[in-house]
């Protein structure tokens, strides 16, 4: 057996071995599961019934999958530079320890007021914690994967610090805890859901329309396929990778405002869920394209609360996500190799 | 002083075995971010054995075997499937994360039995820990310490003293022109790749059979990426690891000892952090990339030579 570069592909054949590998991902949890003494198929029918059953369990997948879906889009817009962003988490979280500042310390704004400022702290702080790894990379040459992976847990002990010093709610009987925004810094809700989601949907939009159709977005993509053509073809590559990080880092500031205004009511050290490593997985999947993005952080979002629910249902630890998700990932980042080659065997050779 | 410098060598065992397994992985061009997933498995499987069979072999050997199949995963997604190695290093990390909340859950709580804590006891070395102010600190430890130490120098014999160790630079820094001088380029990645895992599941299962030696859901609580940065700190050289992750280690507890002075203990935890940053900046400013092999993370594919 050897094997040989697909010259080109068709896009359902490319869709078929990406189906393929999700389905062989189901089957082997399955196996899993049946080895774990589970049925399977109820099992897999909770979980669905777990993330869609209810308009409760529908929100609440929904809530999970609108931070996601606005992290992926950040980290999409680095990653398609092959800025290799993997600090989301912590941008997540400095775009909330911004937007927190705010509604704790200008409380007394009203909300129209209040609101806008926090968005843009949010995004602004979410961005320059990102351009500290982006200024590095262009112009030192500085690891980004690594720089970013440490601001992760930079964010992380700040916030914690915050919590437990400065920030503590002297009113909360003792608890770590930072006090709750006042309402003027809640986000409100638009038919049932958050208003965190027609942020999603607008950016989706924005990013797609700049992405797709004008100078910047290809710019980016130029950027990607190459720098020294983007060089030869006069681009100011330094200025294109800030300010793409700006923004990635920036939108992912954004779910660190939504989930600090909308569902937590305050700045805590477990905000950010793993969104931000999350994200990395779903942006990835859905081979850097907006619009695919949208039904995989779906179905992560549904598989994250499925498995909450079978949890209850079926005293199966909540950490089978992980797992099922874990094997998904194996098996379609791993079905790529079909995607591009294909085996041959060596016998049928000709010459 | 003497106490907090034997608490010190103890809080650095695990990142020490750790940062040696992502120096073999990375010295193979081979950038495994699953360290953290790789130490969950090690942990796991060492707790598990540990106390179902009592036996302090099983522990260690079931740590190795489960920490190189992590290995194993990774390699052979990134490089037999060339996959992208940051994100099979993240999804070796998820699943890891996972697999050890899904294994370890019924044993939450659960104490390593005393057989096995006595077994892991320390020990003082006869004439070594003897020596002035060191001795008691280095040499009068777990053996599981000293496992950590030998590791430390058999690696660096297999690097710096071995024609295999030689080879395995070519590999890490010239894949193709290791391949054109007869170097199974492959397999010195898989080995490597699966080594470096066995030693990370090392670092876990120190943790939860000597160091806790308790279950506890997340038990290496972000060490793994720590590893990742004193990689980088320390040059990728083992010797030099056994100082980093000593100073590592140091600081985690340190501001548990400081708590006097109102010193808070996350801004102390930023430390490692903040360091391996300002020293990769500074050899990037220096330009004196040398250490980092120069294929590290990029993919091998011979028919692309």
């Amino acid at each position: 057996m050897r094997m040989v570069q697909r010259t080109n592909i068709s896009k359902r054949k490319a869709l078929m071995i990406r189906l393929t590998a999700v389905l062989l991902a189901i089957v082997s949890s399955g196996i899993f599961l049946a080895a774990m003494g589970h049925n399977p198929f109820l099992v897999y029918k909770a979980m669905i019934l777990g993330a869609f059953g209810t308009a409760y369990r529908l929100q609440s997948t929904m809530e999970t999958a609108i931070p996601l879906i606005i992290t992926s889009i950040g980290i999409m817009i680095a990653f398609k530079m092959k800025f290799w962003n993997i600090g989301a988490e912590g941008q997540i979280l400095m775009g909330a320890f911004i937007a927190s500042y705010f509604a704790l310390y200008f409380w007394y704004l009203p909300k129209l007021v209040l609101l806008p400022l926090m968005f843009i702290g949010a995004f602004a702080g979410g961005g320059l914690y990102a351009l500290i790894a982006g200024l590095l990379k262009v112009h030192l040459g500085t690891n980004e994967t690594i720089v970013t992976l440490m601001l992760n847990y930079i964010a992380l002990k700040w916030i914690t610090h915050l919590q437990y010093g400065p920030w503590k709610d002297p009113n909360g009987h003792g608890f770590p805890q930072i006090a709750q925004f006042p309402v003027s810094a809640r986000l409100p809700s638009l038919f049932g859901l958050h208003i965190g989601w027609v942020i999603m949907v607008v950016l989706v939009i924005v990013t797609t329309i700049v992405l797709k159709m004008t100078k910047i977005g290809y710019k980016i993509e130029v950027v990607g396929e190459s720098q020294k053509t983007a060089l030869y073809a006069g681009m100011n590559v330094k200025k294109i990778i800030t300010g793409a990080v700006f923004v990635s880092g920036g939108i992912c500031g954004l779910t660190g405002m939504i989930e600090a205004s909308a569902i937590n009511g305050t700045l805590s050290v477990g905000l950010s869920q793993g969104y931000g490593f999350t994200a990395i997985i779903t942006a990835w999947l859905s081979g850097l394209k907006t619009s695919v993005i949208i039904p995989v952080a779906i179905l992560f979002s549904a598989m994250i609360k499925g498995s909450s629910f079978i949890q209850s249902a079926f005293l199966i630890p909540q950490s089978v996500a992980d797992i099922i998700q874990a094997l998904i990932l194996f098996f379609v980042i791993g079905c790529e190799f079909f995607v591009r080659y294909r085996l041959v065997r060596n016998n049928r050779e000709v010459a | 002083m003497e106490s907090f410098l034997i608490a010190a060598v103890i809080a650095s065992t695990s990142l020490l075995f750790a940062t040696l397994g992502e120096i073999i992985t990375e010295k193979a061009g081979m950038l495994n971010l699953g360290v953290e997933g790789m130490m969950l498995l090690g942990a796991t499987a060492g707790f598990i054995g540990g106390y179902e069979s009592g036996n302090p072999y099983v522990a260690i050997l079931l740590a190795i075997v489960f920490g190189g199949l992590g290995g194993l995963i990774y390699g052979f997604l990134t490089i037999s499937l060339r996959s992208n190695q940051v994100v099979s290093g993240l999804a070796l990390t998820i699943f890891g994360t996972g697999a050890s909340s899904f294994f370890g859950s019924s044993y939450t709580g659960l104490k390593m039995s005393d057989e096995i804590i006595n077994f892991f006891a320390p020990k003082a070395i006869p004439v070594l820990s003897k020596i002035p102010l060191l001795g008691n600190v280095f040499f009068n430890q777990s053996v599981f310490v000293y496992l950590a130490y030998l590791s430390a120098i058999l690696m660096g014999i297999y690097m710096y003293h071995t024609s295999f160790g030689l080879s395995l630079k070519s590999v890490g820094e010239a894949p193709y022109a290791a391949d054109a001088a007869g170097i199974h380029v492959i397999w010195y990645k898989y080995i490597n790749v699966i080594i470096g895992g066995a030693l990370c599941g090392l670092g876990g299962a120190f943790l939860s059979v000597v160091n806790v030696p308790q279950w506890q859901d997340g038990i290496i609580a972000g060490r793994g990426w720590i590893a990742i940065a004193l990689v980088i700190f320390v040059k990728w050289n083992p010797y030099k690891a056994v100082g980093g992750a000593l100073l590592f280690g140091g600081l985690s507890i340190v501001g548990f000892r400081l708590q006097a002075y109102n010193i808070s203990q996350s801004l102390l935890d930023m430390l490692p952090y903040i360091v391996t940053i300002v020293v990769l900046v500074l050899s990037s400013i220096k330009g004196n990339n040398d250490s980092a092999p120069k294929a590290l993370s990029i993919p091998y594919f011979r028919e692309e030579r």
